[in-house]
Formats: structure tokens, C-alpha cells, sequence
């Protein structure tokens, strides 16, 4: 490790790995720092991601791939069970990854591209110069040293400690948060393709409780909830207790894992002076899906590119990094949390009947273009009625 | 003040993102409470295990 390089990147999530990765690839220095020991664990994640999304990065690889999707199915507060199959009956639409293994590959891949790997490594302050962040106090072990840099990319996950630091307020609402907890569940019964999303009041207020399958007989089995709605005795974990307890008696529980996922709006500025904030530290987890590996990766990745031609220009201000803020917002993934965003508003304030009235209405559905868009335009479809209830929104789904 | 139930603590950083004070730090395996924590018990509130309790001094 230098006490100095081009780019510093906090955390090694996929934000960050792609950050760095890329930041190496053009032509720049770049150091990672992770603060746990080892990438990838503990998990806090349900690891599902679309075929096309991973398409967009990378091969699947067999190694870091659980289990291959080629449906799912949504469930009623009442029971009754959606399907959705792609048009193409049989034809893979996504993966559930395994990610541990996954995350360890991306920061490999860094690493192997030339970047600067610390794990065990906590930024514990930034370097400010006049309100410009020019760098970040680590500490390993003990040991404190600084490192400066021209651009620190900010990729510290769901606790966004260090643009707090630098003076962005990254608090998420409390409404905002979802509390959530998961189970890899082995020995139950499932359909080992499809994921299974359960929605209602009383399964997961504000949120939803999964299985995505990670084998055979074998699943995360999670949920989240809203911070709102959680208190003592009606936690994420007394909601997925009384699921698990239901629907899988005899299941055994092989690992158990807990987290918060922001379904926020992304934060109104994603950028300061020497600094850019990726993946979940900017808040831009879809909102209606909770979301956030694609997202994260496409940030990273397009922060580290602004990155690299700022310092060409040798303007690592602000107004110079917002490129990158702009580039995002006005990306397919920018518009998509922005409209997903509204669509979980809505979702949110329905009751369970007007829910089990939505789903009722199509038992099976063949969709073309397998994503949550052509799921909802073909509910409005067969809900024409939802289309006055969406009001403004309808605009942006058509 | 804050307490911390180290023994169901889950290490995931949940109630770090929604402290309106920046009072919370996750540092690897355990959760560090500033001095700036006012117990306004918003994490209490949203931790899916329920480990952190606001107690109030007598």
C-alpha cells in the first residue's frame, strides 16, 4: 500500500470493485479498502439478479452462480399464487448468485487489473482540505496512516459513513428503511426456479418476504420491512419467524443474516469536491425491488470512468464530477428507480384487499420481456381502473 | 443512553443508516455509540433483531 494514488475507493462491494477495476483499466492507480476481513461476508443480501443485468458486465460463471430462474410467482395477503413465466416457457431469466463467492471474484478481478487490495482496513475520517476531500485517515490493526488521493469514490454500503463525514447528510428515513432479515434455508420444499414473492399487511408490512431458491431444497428465505412498521415484538425477525415456523416447519436454518435497505430516492447530490458516492452509499437501490447489485456495479463503474477523465482535465471539483451525478439520473437504471420509486409509493398504501384484487386478476402471465415493468404494464392492463389511481405516474409506464 | 446487546447484534449496519445524528459506527464486528447519540431510539426502533435498547437513567 502507497500513501498515494489516483483514486481511493471505500468499500468492496461491487460498487467498489468496479470502481477500482475500472479505474485501473484506465490507466490510473487505485486502492481498495474493505473494513471487514474478508470480502463478501457476512452476506446482506437476497442475491437475486436478472439475466440481462449480468449480461452487462460479465459471463455467468458457474462458481458464483446458486441456482438459474427460469420464473417466478407472486402471493396474495390471501394466498393465491401469480405465476410469471417468460414468453419463452423454460428460458433463463435470472440467476440467484452466491455472494460470497461473488463479490471475492469482482475485487479479485481488481486486484488482478492492477489495483491495490487492504482488507481489515477502515477509512475512519476523511482528508479535508478547505472543504475538498483529498484523501482518507485508514486503519489497520491499529495502525493509522493517510492516504490521499485525487478522487475518493465513497462505496461504504447502507451505513454511508464517509460522505456524513465529508458533510452530505445520507440519513435514511425511517419509512425509508428496510429492515430485513434472511434465513439459507435447506430440506424444504420449493420450486427451484421460480423466486416467490409474498406480499400483505400481515406477512411484510411495507415490504416483502422471499424464497429464492439456491438449489433443490434449498433457499433464502427473507424478508423486509419498513423501519416504521418495526418495534419490539413485530421485528423483521418475529415476521419471518412466524413465516419460516408456517411454511417450512421441518426446514433446517444454515445460516442467518440481517440488514437495511434503503428504498429512498437516491440522494439529491451523489458528488463533492474530490468525492463520488456509489451504489448503496448514493442510495440508488431500486426502490420497488430493494435491489442493488446491478446498480451498484453501473455506478461504480461510471464513477471510476468520470473519474479518470477529470484527472485528464485536472478538475476533480464538484461541478466537474457532476458528470457523473447527471449520467446516472439520466441513465435507464436513473429513470427506472425513479419510476420504481413512485410505484412503490402507491404499492405501499394499498390493503390487502386491493392487493389480493390486483393479483387475482391474471393467475398466469407470459411476459415477453421478463422485468418488474412489463409485470406492471401487464396489470394495468387487465386493471385499466389502476391507470385513475396512478394518475401522473401512468405517463411514464406507457 | 443507547445500550447495545452485543449478544444479538447482527453486525449489519441497518440502524447506522437511519441515525439522524451520525452517532452510530460499524466497525467490523461491533457497533461503537458516540457521545453525540441523543436516545431518540429511531435505531432501537428499526433493528430487525432488537438489539439496541434506549435505557433511561435514573
Amino acid at each position: 500500500m502507497k500513501n498515494k494514488y489516483d483514486v481511493l475507493v471505500i468499500g468492496g462491494g461491487p460498487a467498489g470493485a468496479l470502481a477500482a477495476r475500472t479505474a485501473v483499466e484506465k490507466g490510473l492507480s487505485a486502492l481498495l479498502v474493505e473494513k471487514r476481513p474478508a470480502i463478501g461476508a457476512p452476506v446482506r443480501c437476497a442475491e437475486g439478479l436478472g439475466k440481462e443485468a449480468l449480461a452487462d458486465f460479465m459471463e455467468p460463471d458457474e462458481r458464483w452462480i446458486s441456482a438459474e430462474m427460469t420464473g417466478a410467482g407472486i402471493v396474495a395477503p390471501d394466498g393465491f399464487l401469480m405465476k410469471l413465466e417468460s414468453a419463452m416457457v423454460g428460458s433463463k431469466v435470472g440467476y440467484i448468485l452466491d455472494r460470497k463467492v461473488f463479490d471475492r471474484e469482482l475485487v479479485w478481478q481488481a486486484a488482478d487489473a492492477g489495483a491495490d487490495i487492504s482488507v481489515k482496513t477502515r477509512a475512519s475520517a476523511p482528508i479535508l482540505e478547505d472543504g475538498v476531500v483529498k484523501g482518507a485517515q485508514l486503519e489497520y490493526c491499529g495502525q493509522v496512516s493517510n492516504v490521499t488521493a485525487d478522487v475518493v469514490i465513497a462505496a461504504d454500503g447502507v451505513e454511508s459513513k464517509f460522505a456524513r463525514w465529508c458533510g452530505i447528510d445520507t440519513t435514511v428515513p425511517v419509512r425509508e428503511i428496510m429492515s430485513g432479515m434472511q434465513y439459507v434455508m435447506t430440506d424444504i420444499d420449493i420450486d427451484p426456479h421460480a423466486t416467490i414473492f409474498y406480499l400483505g399487511n400481515e406477512v411484510a408490512p411495507e415490504g416483502y418476504l422471499w424464497v429464492f431458491p439456491k438449489g433443490d431444497r434449498a433457499a433464502n428465505v427473507g424478508i423486509g420491512i419498513s423501519g416504521k412498521k418495526s418495534g419490539e415484538g413485530h421485528r423483521a425477525k418475529d415476521y419471518l419467524n412466524r413465516f419460516v415456523n408456517k411454511t417450512f416447519p421441518k426446514g433446517k436454518t444454515i445460516e442467518c443474516i440481517v440488514g437495511g435497505v434503503s428504498v429512498c430516492r437516491p440522494l439529491e447530490c451523489t458528488v463533492g469536491d474530490g468525492l463520488v458516492l456509489v451504489g448503496d452509499a448514493a442510495r440508488v437501490v431500486d426502490p420497488l425491488t430493494g435491489g442493488g447489485i446491478y446498480n451498484s456495479m453501473f455506478t461504480g463503474r461510471l464513477a471510476a470512468n468520470v473519474a479518470a477523465e477529470c484527472i485528464a482535465k485536472g478538475d476533480l471539483s464538484k461541478k466537474a464530477l457532476m458528470a457523473y451525478d447527471k449520467s446516472w439520473r439520466e441513465s435507464k437504471m436513473g429513470k427506472t428507480i425513479e419510476r420504481n420509486y413512485l410505484i412503490k409509493e402507491y404499492l405501499i398504501k394499498q390493503p390487502d384487499e386491493k392487493l389480493n384484487a390486483i393479483i387475482h386478476s391474471v393467475a398466469k402471465m407470459n411476459l415477453k420481456e421478463f422485468s418488474t415493468i412489463s409485470l406492471i404494464k401487464e396489470i394495468i392492463r387487465v386493471n385499466p381502473k389502476l391507470l385513475v389511481d396512478l394518475g401522473a405516474l401512468a405517463a411514464s409506464i406507457r | 443512553m443507547l445500550n447495545v446487546r452485543r449478544d444479538i447484534c447482527g453486525y449489519c449496519g441497518c440502524c447506522v443508516s437511519v441515525c439522524p445524528e451520525g452517532a452510530l459506527e460499524l466497525i467490523d464486528a461491533y457497533l461503537s455509540v458516540e457521545q453525540n447519540c441523543t436516545s431518540c431510539g429511531i435505531c432501537a426502533k428499526v433493528c430487525p433483531l432488537g438489539a439496541l435498547e434506549v435505557v433511561h437513567e435514573k
